[in-house]
């Protein structure tokens, strides 16, 4: 019970609280359910996209190519859609988990295979997925009346009072709340961010799962990329630009520490939930949105001081400090 | 690259100095890119009728020679082990100080000085946090890389910052002699001692120790956090001093200013042969690398290829460039 209220789970819980308290002590329609509900499914493509995040950075990597992944299938989608209306909603969601997987495939074979620097490749992949949008699109927009009601009607349909967006929000929070826990999978992507070389003597193959997180992070950003375009309706290239520093700002403020095998998936979580609620909350209490990204890149600095910091009492530190200077 | 270097060479064979084969293996890299630089020339004199011209070709060294300022002090702080991803916001920032300031009716001096001092003091606010915190720098530049934007917009929101004094515009569009810009001048100038810096004193032998084993060295004398606390200074400066050039050569301020940049500063360092890993890489190998980025972006220009997808070049420039080389290896093996 102790260390659970010394947890950053705990701590970012109390944070998330605090800001509610404050934001209602000034405007009580803020904290009614349907606007919380509403809060919750605007942040649900970050959720989404951090818990892919989340896996990632646990194998020490990091995947900076997220957001463009999301605006490129986003744009195939709904380019798809403009030029067959009568392809099915079904057959578009797989197109987005394939699509987002491949390219996701692509990062991690360059990781796994030829030993690049995930950030490295994921810098390049980064500028060349945004830039293929172009190509596709000849830099021009898909905009509303040339989507099917099909298409852009369902991450909004309600069910059970909530939109189909936020449902697969937390369908797959709990996918990965189960995953990680209770498949060799997930217990793989801690051991090698913990401990790459102990994870190779216990047959843990650290390309392979690192090149699984990768895909996993790609699937889910392809997903959300059709979710993206449905929602708002639109499809350009610049569409979720710097999303991915929000994604890892998310991940980091969860407690995911950078250098692997630390964090929790409800960890991620409230950490997307966190910047959620104050990116809802900076027009209500009237600052102007254009805020928003020096916010973000405190709580960054924030969070990863204070993952350095709490890390350290643990006093387990001694190997991974004779690494990280080596 | 040390697996690559002594593979298929006698086992006796050990390294004693770094003017081993991983010297020599660099020098052919710096030799490959330097005939990649004349065959892209070359190319673009055929693509393009526009291309061999004195003015144009004056014109294509402002697609690198700001890049490249900051590159250099780039390539110090990688072969060290670090990395700076906050450059481009450095950039915002350093421009919007600058643009405050002129609304206040300072001065070119005094402008200049801003930008500088502006530069320095991000470039130290990241080397506090990494040196006396022991923060990983590609998170904590990653963060104050959103940041440094952010305090911009903050400032500028959705406008802009023009106004700028007349003198102030020689530094981005002033001409030294003839067709050679005074920015091409600094660029040269500031290659040169870098290369100084990192070949030739004591400190250019511990930023390359440093980025081989930090342990071994911090064990042989060396203040690792004190060489990385100036590096990351380095940096800031090197990005002020870009800040002051741009915002000359563009004469107004938008926080969106050299938005993407420390993508194509990465690239160009990487280009230039320094290893992502740290450890190695020298100055005339960015010098070339800065060249052929150049080249094929101005060579692109002229065939009215969109910036964007140029962007993707750069993108597949900086994989291809590491995973060509492994890949052979691969193959050969």
């Amino acid at each position: 019970m102790k260390t659970f209220l010394k947890s950053r789970e705990a701590i970012l819980s109390a944070a998330i609280l605090a800001l509610l308290v404050l934001i209602a002590s000034r405007f009580p329609a803020f904290v009614e359910p349907g606007n919380l509900a509403r809060v919750f499914t605007d942040t649900s493509p970050l959720i989404l996209l951090a818990l892919g995040q989340t896996v990632v950075i646990l194998t020490r990597c990091i995947d900076l190519s997220v957001a463009a992944n999301l605006a490129l299938t986003g744009m195939v989608c709904a380019m798809l859609n403009a030029a067959y209306p009568g392809v099915p909603m079904a057959a578009i969601l797989v197109l987005a988990l394939a699509m987002g997987a491949v390219m996701g495939m692509i990062n991690g074979l360059m990781v796994w295979k030829l030993n690049i620097p995930p950030i490295v490749v994921t810098l390049g992949t980064m500028t060349i997925y945004r830039g293929l949008i172009f190509v596709l699109s000849g830099g021009a927009w898909v905009n509303a009346h040339e989507m099917s009601h099909a298409f852009t009607g369902f991450p909004r349909a309600e069910l059970l009072g909530l939109p189909v967006l936020a449902w697969i929000a937390i369908l797959v929070t709990g996918l990965f709340f189960l995953g990680i826990a209770r498949t060799p999978l997930g217990r793989a992507f801690y051991a090698v961010g913990g401990n790459p070389h102990a994870a190779v003597y216990t047959g843990i193959d650290v390309g392979r799962t690192q090149f699984m997180a990768f895909t996993l992070s790609g699937m889910l950003a392809g997903l959300t990329g059709y979710l993206w375009v449905a929602r708002y309706s639109v499809a350009y290239v610049d569409i979720a630009g710097g999303f991915e520093l929000e994604v890892v700002a998310a991940c980091v403020i969860g407690g995911i520490s950078i250098a692997g095998g630390a964090g929790t998936i409800l960890g991620t979580l409230l950490g997307a939930l966190f910047l959620g609620i104050v990116k809802n909350a900076l027009p209500v209490v009237d600052i102007s949105p254009f805020w928003q990204l020096a916010i973000s890149g405190t709580a960054i600095i924030v969070a990863v001081a204070f993952n350095t910091r709490s890390g350290r009492s643990k006093g387990r530190i001694i190997l991974k400090r004779a690494e990280g200077h080596a | 690259m040390t697996e690559t270097a002594s593979h298929g060479q006698a086992p006796r064979h050990i390294p004693d100095r770094l003017q081993g084969p991983g010297a020599r293996l660099l020098k052919s890299w710096e030799l490959l890119l330097f005939a990649v630089a004349v065959a892209i020339f070359i190319a673009n004199s055929f693509a393009s009728p526009y291309f061999l011209n004195a003015w144009n070709l004056s014109d294509a060294t402002f697609n690198f020679t700001e890049k490249a300022m900051i590159a250099f002090a780039m390539a110090l702080l990688i072969i060290s082990g670090e990395i700076d991803l906050s450059v481009a916001s450095i950039i915002a920032l350093a421009s919007t100080a600058m643009g405050a300031a002129v609304q206040y009716g300072a001065g070119t001096p005094e402008l200049v000085l801003i930008g500088l001092a502006t530069g320095l003091a991000c470039g130290a606010f990241n080397a506090v946090l990494v040196t006396k915190m022991g923060l990983p720098s590609i998170v904590v530049t990653i963060g104050t890389m959103s940041l440094f934007r952010g305090i911009s917009y903050i400032v500028l929101g959705d406008g802009a910052y023009r106004g700028y004094p007349a003198e102030f515009a020689y530094f981005g569009q002033g001409y030294v002699f003839w067709v050679i810009s005074f920015e091409f001048v600094l660029f040269a100038l500031l290659a040169v001692l870098y290369y100084i810096l990192l070949h030739r004193t004591n400190f250019g032998r511990m930023v390359y120790a440093i980025g081989n084993n930090a342990t071994a060295a911090s064990f042989s004398g060396i203040r690792v956090a004190r060489v990385k606390f100036i590096l990351f200074l380095l940096t800031g400066l090197m990005s002020g001093i870009a800040a002051i050039c741009l915002t000359s050569r563009l004469g107004s301020t938008r926080p969106s200013i050299a938005f993407g940049w420390e993508l194509e500063v990465v690239t160009m360092v990487v280009l230039g042969g320094v290893s992502i890993l740290g450890g190695s890489g020298s100055i005339p190998g960015v010098v070339i690398a800065a060249f052929v980025m150049g080249l094929v972006t101005f060579g692109l220009g002229l065939l009215n290829v969109p910036g964007i997808v140029m962007s993707i070049f750069i993108g597949m420039l900086l994989i291809g460039v590491i995973a060509l080389p492994r890949l052979w290896a691969m193959w050969r093996r």
